[in-house]
């Protein structure tokens, strides 16, 4: 099983309308058999990934988790379009699925939930789920939400400013749409047309609050329209549409045609986070009816009936996952935990202007 | 030698920084033109529009902009029109820029420089007057500078663009065409987190920074015809402060007198007051005395106001002879 193999053209999907107008850019090459599997693969170790988490929570292990399950196809068919190392990802607390398919290992997110010292993301100082990942370029974000669209709008402006050919793509929830700085860095991305993609995963819940508590529309992706950016609705339960939408935007930002603000509809079938009781606020008939939607199964389905993978390399891949689950959190719940004298290092550059003195 | 006032100081220091470093670029409100206070005139054109950029007014969008822009290469500095404009964008400075370097271990880092007027004198009423350098001295990540002179203003922006974490630079809005100064050529380097003697005394030590801190030179010639020797030390970095600089002009003056616009409560003064009574408190003879801006929202617009909030020159004699004579 190859992770990293980039797409290549196909016939299996061209064309779309957007394609007869000059400006837009031209039909996106569709993933090839075999990166279907990989990215089917990446669907399903996130997801054992996220269960297993949500487990070492309840048995103790890890204070808190935050995950994304249901997310999967959004998280992973819009990595799907991106070249990774290249160009700049900031995601939030929802992408464990993201930052799976950019490529960081389950050993990397085991030491992550665990809050280990050789944790990339953060050494153990944030909570699980805040990535950061310097080969992947994957810069770290905050808990405070929507703070990070001004700054994917920055890194997108750095690389257009050096001539760089990369994009800059940013995740966050439907609810931070709400943020003044989503607004601010979406106008500050239009008025410097800068190669960004904006992936709303739209679940339909900020926390406990329904959209419709939420905002007034229905579509996020009409907020486009009010800063002269793209917009655009998928089916974000859907790898292959997700992909195929994805890579239109993406074009579009490598080639200077400015951002996209690309809605993704989906649901995440677990809790907010850890700590959070979705019987407060949702039926399980509505659960219910959204695992009948699963993106997971939706694509198995779709390999099998393609003839691309039989349902025994289905389960026999599963197995896999869950096999690379169990060796990662044993390699992982064996590292050496953070230091506790290391808390003032990394503040400066220079360790000098650290005003209190180190621990001792 | 011509002297040359901070405001020219701070446009030349941005000419040669852009000069020397491709990766500079400067954005803010009206900078193109020059800002509103002509900090940014010419830029442009010498720059042009790749380097020198007008921004939404979007305190939270164009500096959290800036912040990307640092991580992804380039070495931005911000023009904030007011610092009473600021507060949108301490979302983006407090809980990315500040805390950046140490959530990623190093990972990802923000050399972003953020100019920013502040203070009274000009009749900018309560929204164009504040100093709010404690705000930012509170938040371990930030370096935090005040400059005074036209000479430590051109070289600690030189410091400040070189430095790779985030700086927020203030500027006393009142001294930018009032304080001149000639400037030597070469100009020393001055280091962030470096306090400056501007007198040496040893009845009372003055601690001020940027306008106070002329204001304290005057109070202190006129206290010389009293036979009262002061020493006035300007701190020009409040965060991280110089504690050797402020320790040395305790112990050699035994008394204090800390003085800011800033309001008093939980002003840089209560800082540097605690670091004096836990490390020298031996030496002192009186107890350490603040002057600073009072505990109101801020200063009023109408003139009587103004002054009445401002600290000047004979209220901070007063304040050093009532502690000579303590």
């Amino acid at each position: 099983m190859t992770t990293t193999q980039q797409p290549q053209p196909s016939a299996a999907s061209t064309a779309s309308a957007h394609s007869e107008h000059a400006d837009e850019p031209a039909p996106s090459p569709g993933l090839t058999h075999e990166e279907l599997i990989t990215r089917w693969y990446q669907m399903v170790l996130a997801r054992k990934i996220g269960e297993r988490w949500f487990v070492l929570n309840r048995q103790g292990k890890a204070p808190f988790v935050i995950t994304g399950q249901g997310h999967e196809a959004t998280q992973v068919g819009t990595v799907a379009a991106l070249s990774v190392g290249k160009d700049w990802v900031v995601p939030y607390y929802r992408d464990l699925g993201v930052a799976l398919a950019l490529g960081m290992t389950p050993n990397e997110l085991m030491l992550n939930v665990f809050a280990k010292a050789d944790d990339p993301n953060s050494g153990g100082r944030q909570m699980p789920a805040h990535w950061s990942h310097k080969r992947l370029r994957m810069v770290s974000g905050s808990s405070v939400v929507g703070t990070q669209l001004p700054i994917a709008a920055g890194l997108a402006w750095a690389a257009k400013l050096q001539d760089h050919d990369a994009v800059a793509v940013t995740y966050l929830g439907e609810g931070s749409t709400n943020q003044g700085e989503f607004h601010e860095g979406l106008n500050f991305a239009a008025v410097q047309r800068l190669p960004l993609v904006v992936v709303v995963e739209n679940n339909g819940y900020a926390i406990t609050e329904i959209q419709a508590k939420e905002m007034a529309i229905t579509d996020v992706a009409d907020r486009a329209q009010a800063y002269g950016v793209r917009g655009a609705v998928v089916d974000g339960n859907d790898l292959i549409e997700v992909h195929r939408a994805m890579q239109i935007a993406v074009q579009a930002a490598r080639r200077g045609h400015g951002p996209t603000l690309l809605e993704a509809k989906t649901y995440r079938i677990v809790p907010h986070s850890s700590d959070d009781d979705d019987r407060r606020y949702r039926t399980s008939e509505e659960l219910d009816l959204w695992r009948t939607r699963d993106p997971i199964d939706r694509l198995r389905t779709h390999l099998l009936e393609a003839h691309i993978l039989t349902s025994e390399q289905a389960d026999e891949l599963a197995a896999k996952a869950a096999e690379e689950v169990r060796l990662a959190e044993a390699f992982a719940a064996a590292a050496p935990d953070p230091d506790p004298a290391s808390l003032t290092t990394h503040l400066y550059a220079d360790p000098s202007a650290q005003p209190t003195p180190s621990l001792p | 030698m011509t002297e040359t006032s901070i405001a020219e100081a701070i446009q030349s220091a941005h000419r040669e920084i852009m000069r020397d470093d491709d990766r500079v670029i400067l954005l803010g409100e009206d900078v193109e033109a020059g800002g509103v206070f002509r900090i940014t005139n010419g830029l442009r054109d010498e720059f042009g529009p790749h380097r020198v950029f007008d921004t939404p007014l979007s305190e939270a969008g164009f500096t959290g902009a800036a912040i990307g822009a640092a991580i992804g290469g380039m070495r931005p500095i911000v023009e904030i029109q007011f610092v009473d404009f600021i507060l949108p964008a301490l979302n983006q400075l407090i809980s990315e820029a500040a805390k950046m370097r140490y959530r990623s271990l190093g990972t990802w880092t923000v050399p972003l420089v953020v100019r920013t007027p502040y203070g009274g004198g000009v009749h900018g009423g309560l929204y164009h007057s504040q100093s709010m350098e404690a705000l930012f001295a509170h938040v371990p990540g930030l370096k935090v500078v005040m400059p005074a002179t036209p000479a430590d203003a051109k070289a600690l922006l030189h410091s400040a663009v070189q430095d790779p974490d985030p700086v927020i630079f203030l500027e006393h809005k009142r001294s930018y065409r009032l304080i001149r100064e000639e400037i030597p050529d070469p100009l020393p380097p001055v280091p962030i987190g470096q306090a400056a003697l501007r007198r040496d005394g040893q009845d009372v030590a003055i601690i001020a920074t940027g306008l106070t801190l002329h204001h304290s030179l005057a109070a202190a010639q006129q206290l010389q015809a009293e036979n009262i020797d002061c020493l006035v030390l300007d701190l020009r970095t409040v965060l991280p402060l110089d504690k050797s600089a402020i320790l040395d002009a305790a112990r050699r003056t035994g008394k204090v007198l800390i003085v800011h616009e800033d309001h008093l409560t939980g002003g840089i003064g209560a800082e540097v007051a605690a670091i004096i009574a836990g490390e020298a408190f031996e030496y002192l003879d009186a107890p350490i005395q603040r002057l600073a801006g009072p505990d109101v929202p801020a200063m009023g617009y109408h003139p009587a106001l103004e002054q009445a909030f401002l600290p000047n020159p004979d209220t901070i004699a007063t304040a050093a002879r009532d502690l000579v004579a303590y």
